[in-house]
């Protein structure tokens, strides 16, 4: 386990162990109700999740990521450790998504630049100390780069969908890729909030400290504003199913994969396996028969009871099935074509 | 197929595989794999075996004459049960280079169509000449320039193999499939534990899918001449500059050009570039983490040559090396319009005629549904 000095705890306070911090200091919780002093903790901690609840990343006190005076420093971790208690006790997993993102966010700048320290040696082992032991990642400097191995890029970028993330634009060499600080970092930052986020989920929740009910009642509050949103979908199908019906009615042959994405895509629209079995009857080796068989081990109604999805849009660009219009509106897998967030 | 070729080819293939175990290597960790197989005529795939050892394999050839055997790239802790209880551990990552992906302008000469209502045999057509169906079978009987092409695309393969993912030379084996193409195995990587969505980024990267213009040194906005890649560059970086620039004289006023040009003119550069360097490999097969491969050492049923381990690529002569077969003399009654050439001896054209030739080209061509036993 990484020994923590006081500034480091202060710039990644969700590594320090929140009971055995409290206790260190001498305080319990309930006296984070009661006493004025600690209130202003409170009332950082109130702030820190107001931010993260519209979206920002919550500024700290620390100045160069460095904490001033001894006070400061305590307020900034208390204020992370409050934070948690507060939205245990709304129960509101909005508030969990979004502090957890932005205070991952947070602790990536000081990732970064920790890691673009190149004058100090000890911040660097540091950050990629807490990436190693965090994420099992092991980054290495090499001049102005970290490298890691391909294998550990690509379990952690397929999940952007930004191209520059994909593998070709980046400089690969010799089973490593080859990152600046601030990608480094950003590599992990969703897994950074996944690991911020089971931190609350899996903290004990309190029960009610006297005189928090106040601001716990206006975060519940807050929170189910952002509660979103409805969808409207126009029907209409997406370029790439519709080349797919367009090769079948030709009677030309779809590959395998295409006719995985229209069956599948069609299914994920409600039509029933009856339904879509005849668009695929002009096909030079169609065989109704193997069809049927097919369309429901897709469905889910006969074999591993697996129903299976339309398989994404960057998927499908590595098909060659993949007919991009403006229409497609940035989505990320042909079932979102046409649907819109109000 | 008849009853008569079906037994002509399990003969044949039985007698190949009696006398030449020793170039079927049981695979490492075998009882961690999935095999399966087919007879011949029969649509059912017999898949979910697992087998202990060479014995079993062998055992598994000999009980039943398959037309096809095929084996995981996959280690389940479970190979025998259904997919989704097998509990995969881990797969070898494959490579699949066809020389039917490589749209090579010498394919319409040597494919012929057969025709699924009528069996009429044509050169490559969209229609069948007697009866106009348009349900057409279409077989390729390829010839040097196809594998040749085939053989380019995977020496492009191992360069990125070795160099830019640090994949070192014991660890790669080429194999024959036996058909038009090669299979590329890479064993005991980093990649091993790599899912489906990974791998299919490996394999935009292999085939050069998705570069940006910044990447390759033209950015969106104030572009300038000093971020463009050099010849003497690792990976693609070095590969673009050799496609784009040809030589070193030229690379200042191709810049130049290039930055003219503007940006969305670049990435049509490097969509183009891509046809022209990327790796032409299956993508699909490097995808699917589940899927059984043809066993090295087996037949295929599509050409009746053995999918071969190539030790030097540059001198393997598939139509030779991989022809296994006998050469006991069969008489057939041949459809095939397009000659072609099998332990160095040329065979055909045949129009409707009864011949007499070696078990080898007869399986040849019975397999590719052009011939019966006569």
């Amino acid at each position: 386990m990484l020994v923590l000095g006081q500034d480091e705890k202060a710039k990644y306070p969700f590594l320090a162990d929140a009971g055995e911090y409290l206790k260190d200091k001498g305080f319990s919780l309930t006296q984070f109700g009661s006493d004025p002093v600690l209130k202003l903790s409170v009332e950082k901690a109130l702030h820190r999740i107001k931010v993260a609840a519209a979206g920002e990343v919550y500024k700290s006190d620390l100045i160069d990521g460095q904490a001033s005076k001894d006070y400061v420093l305590e307020r900034e971790v208390f204020s992370f450790l409050l934070a948690i208690v507060l939205i245990k006790l709304t129960g509101m997993s909005t508030l969990v998504k979004r502090f957890a993102l932005a205070e991952a966010r947070r602790a990536e700048n000081y990732l970064e630049k920790d890691l673009g320290n190149a004058s100090n040696k000890s911040k660097i082992d540091l950050a990629t100390r807490i990436i190693y032991d965090l994420f099992n990642i092991e980054i290495v400097k090499e001049n102005d780069f970290f490298v890691i191995p391909v294998s550990d890029y690509l379990k952690h970028s397929v999940t952007f969908h930004e191209r520059e993330w994909k593998l070709i634009n980046r400089h690969v060499e010799n089973g490593k890729v080859f990152l600046t600080p601030d990608k480094t970092v950003r590599l992990i930052r969703k897994e950074l909030g996944n690991y911020i986020s089971s931190k609350i989920i899996n903290a004990p929740k309190p029960s009610m400290i006297p005189g928090l009910e106040k601001i716990v009642d206006e975060l519940i509050s807050i929170s189910k504003k952002l509660t979103p949103t409805y969808t409207i979908t126009t029907g209409e199908y997406p370029p790439c199913i519709k080349h797919a019906i367009d090769v079948l009615e030709k009677g030309e042959n779809l590959p395998h994969s295409g006719r995985f994405m229209l069956a599948t895509f069609l299914l994920s629209r409600g039509q029933t396996v009856q339904q879509i079995a005849p668009l695929f009857k002009n096909a030079p080796d169609y065989n109704p028969r193997v069809t049927l068989y097919q369309l429901n081990h897709l469905a889910g109604t006969s074999g591993s009871a697996t129903t299976y999805a339309c398989p994404s849009c960057e998927k499908l660009k590595t098909q060659d099935l993949c007919f991009i219009t403006k229409e497609c509106d940035n989505i990320i897998n042909p079932s979102q074509f046409g649907k819109k967030r109000k | 197929m008849n009853e008569i070729d079906i037994k002509f080819l399990e003969d044949s293939f039985k007698k190949y595989y009696f006398n030449h175990l020793e170039l079927i290597p049981t695979p490492q960790r075998t009882s961690e794999r999935e095999f399966g197989y087919q007879k011949f005529n029969s649509s059912f795939f017999n898949r979910h075996i697992s087998l202990k050892n060479d014995k079993e394999l062998h055992l598994l050839f000999m009980q039943n004459t398959p037309s096809d055997v095929y084996c995981s790239n996959a280690y389940y802790a479970f190979p025998n049960s259904p997919m989704n209880e097998k509990d995969w551990k881990e797969a070898d990552l494959i490579f699949d280079i066809d020389a039917k992906d490589l749209n090579l302008p010498c394919r319409t000469n040597h494919t012929v169509s057969i025709c699924n209502e009528c069996n009429e045999v044509t050169k490559n057509s969209n229609q069948c000449l007697k009866c106009n169906s348009s349900k057409l079978e279409k077989k390729s009987l390829p010839c040097k320039i196809c594998m040749d092409a085939s053989k380019v695309e995977v020496q492009k393969l191992i360069e990125v193999l070795n160099n830019d993912l640090g994949i070192e030379k014991e660890n790669i084996q080429i194999y024959f499939s036996g058909n038009e193409g090669f299979h590329v195995y890479v064993f005991n990587s980093q990649f091993q534990k790599l899912g489906s969505k990974e791998r299919s980024e490996l394999v935009d990267y292999i085939m050069f899918r998705g570069a940006i213009p910044e990447t390759f040194g033209m950015k969106k906005f104030k572009p300038n001449r000093s971020s463009f890649p050099d010849f003497n560059q690792k990976g693609w970086s070095g590969r673009f500059s050799k496609q784009v620039f040809g030589s070193k004289s030229k690379r200042s006023k191709i810049i130049s050009e290039l930055l003219d040009n503007g940006y969305s003119s670049f990435q049509k550069t490097l969509d183009g570039v891509s046809e022209q360097i990327g790796v032409k490999i299956d993508p699909n097969v490097t995808m699917d983490i589940h899927r059984i491969f043809r066993l090295p050492g087996s037949i295929n049923s599509k050409s009746g040559l053995t999918k071969l381990l190539c030790t030097d690529i540059t001198k393997f002569d598939p139509y030779n090396d991989a022809c296994f077969l006998n050469d006991e003399p069969v008489e057939v009654l041949a459809t095939c319009p397009i000659e072609f050439k099998l332990k160095n001896k040329k065979f055909g054209p045949f129009l409707n005629e009864k011949i007499t030739i070696p078990t080898y080209a007869a399986a040849y061509l019975i397999c590719k549904k052009l011939a019966t036993i006569a």
